[in-house]
């Protein structure tokens, strides 16, 4: 017998967001995506001195300013408002690529639309035909950043699995990402494949596998 | 005497070919040389190659030299905003090009071409559609993409600051794509809020060295607003 939704218990979008804020150690440079990602910064306390950096040559982004301290001169790459925090610094977008290019992030966390067990991720675009795609910074952030992690629902709104063996929609990047973080489980990405390093609360294995498009991997 | 500095927006404008290459700087609002925009609408080039982040927002600025008819093709990462309408209008028409590169690839290209460097090699987009075509190569374990310099014929700038010899400072989010588009064009045009008699800006702190820029003109129009 298969589980019913109502026997587990998925985590929530902001559960997610503080456990992947909880798994970034202190001193490490982070790029966080546009949509889910940037709740994570919500949950990393200021007293804990983790670097955001953002695409448009801003390193050291702060907390979202109040209603009264919002900076016409300062916004991120989803041209949001933002605050720089003391230590911030500034630099052109080439710099700013360097800093992702070059290796020097520890860390870019992305939504995804899809993310295959060989670490393929495609969150770009939905189809080859795509008119006017729009990608932004996702490839030069999935193929330069030390580690890339994905945030997303573990299946799309119609039920299919978005962890695939084979990515169906156009890529970012190929082989790029390391861990999935979705409201299912925590998965890493290694030589094997999937492997499960955590699953919501309730949920059997079974149920995650019947969910998940490509097969799942204890740790040994 | 050095003096960049031009009085009016004709005298910024002159010379401007049909067909010229003109990089957009700004990111969102911030940044974007507007009143330039402006200014090369008005002065009538046509057939043009635009290379900025976006495709313009709502009926302003980029948006509406798109909309007169006047570029014919479009380099950029994002061609959304949160009103693309004339850019998806006239792309469906086919009536612009779009060239799609990602960021990164996009800054570095325009760097490069300031930098006498006219390709390079990066790992962005290797193995995805937007490599298809391109040369590739392997290069110590690791698959690259050769990506081609983007070279301008003009660049658009804000500056915060500005003095004679075109030396300028940004302001915060403002920098973006500025400095690397004033180094890669042959003709760098730049709308700045303050002008500072020559020898007030702090050396340590020139942001773009004056050899890079052209033309300056005076424009305090004041905050960036909206996106």
């Amino acid at each position: 017998m298969s589980q019913t939704t109502a026997d587990f218990k998925p985590w929530s979008r902001t559960q997610m967001a503080a456990r992947a804020a909880g798994d970034i150690p202190e001193g490490w440079y982070v790029n966080l995506g546009i949509g889910i990602p940037t709740l994570i910064a919500d949950h990393v306390p200021t007293e804990k001195e983790v670097v955001f950096h953002s695409e448009n040559g801003i390193l050291g982004v702060g907390p979202q300013p109040g209603a009264n301290e919002i900076e016409p001169w300062l916004v991120n790459a989803g041209k949001q408002y933002i605050t720089l925090r003391p230590g911030g610094s500034i630099c052109h977008h080439a710099d700013s690529f360097a800093m992702i290019r070059g290796g020097h992030l520890d860390l870019c966390v992305l939504g995804g639309f899809q993310v295959a067990d060989n670490g393929d991720l495609a969150n770009w675009a939905t189809s080859e035909n795509d008119t006017a795609p729009a990608v932004g910074g996702a490839m030069d952030l999935a193929a330069g950043a030390k580690r890339l992690w994905v945030l997303m629902e573990h299946t799309t709104k119609d039920g299919k699995s978005k962890l695939v063996k084979t990515c169906s929609y156009p890529l970012t990047a190929i082989g790029a990402t390391t861990r999935v973080y979705t409201n299912l489980a925590v998965l890493d990405i290694t030589q094997k494949g999937f492997v499960v390093r955590d699953m919501a609360p309730g949920l059997t294995w079974d149920t995650l596998q019947a969910r998940t498009d490509a097969p799942l991997h204890k740790p040994e | 005497m050095i003096n960049k500095i031009v009085q009016t927006m004709a005298d910024a404008m002159a010379g401007i070919k049909d067909g010229s290459i003109v990089l957009i700087g700004g990111f969102g609002a911030v940044g974007q040389p507007n009143q330039l925009i402006d200014g090369l609408i008005e002065q009538g080039a046509k057939d043009l190659v635009a290379v900025a982040n976006n495709a313009g927002v709502g009926h302003v600025g980029l948006a509406r030299l798109m909309e007169l008819g006047r570029v014919r093709k479009i380099i950029c990462s994002f061609p959304r905003s949160s009103d693309p309408v004339v850019f998806e209008t006239l792309y469906k028409a086919g009536k612009i090009e779009l060239e799609i590169t990602p960021q990164g690839t996009l800054a570095e290209r325009m760097r490069a071409a300031g930098a006498g460097v006219p390709a390079f090699f990066t790992a962005t987009a290797y193995g995805t559609q937007l490599a298809r075509g391109k040369e590739t190569r392997e290069i110590d374990g690791r698959m690259y993409v050769l990506e081609s310099a983007i070279k301008g014929d003009v660049a658009l700038v804000e500056a915060w600051q500005a003095d004679r010899w075109g030396n300028l400072t940004y302001k915060l989010s403002g920098r973006n794509f500025n400095p690397i588009m004033a180094m890669a064009s042959d003709l760098a045009i730049v709308q700045t809020q303050h002008v500072v008699e020559l020898g007030t800006l702090d050396p340590d702190n020139i942001h773009t060295p004056g050899i890079f820029v052209d033309r300056v003109i005076h424009i305090p129009y004041g905050d960036p607003k909206g996106f």
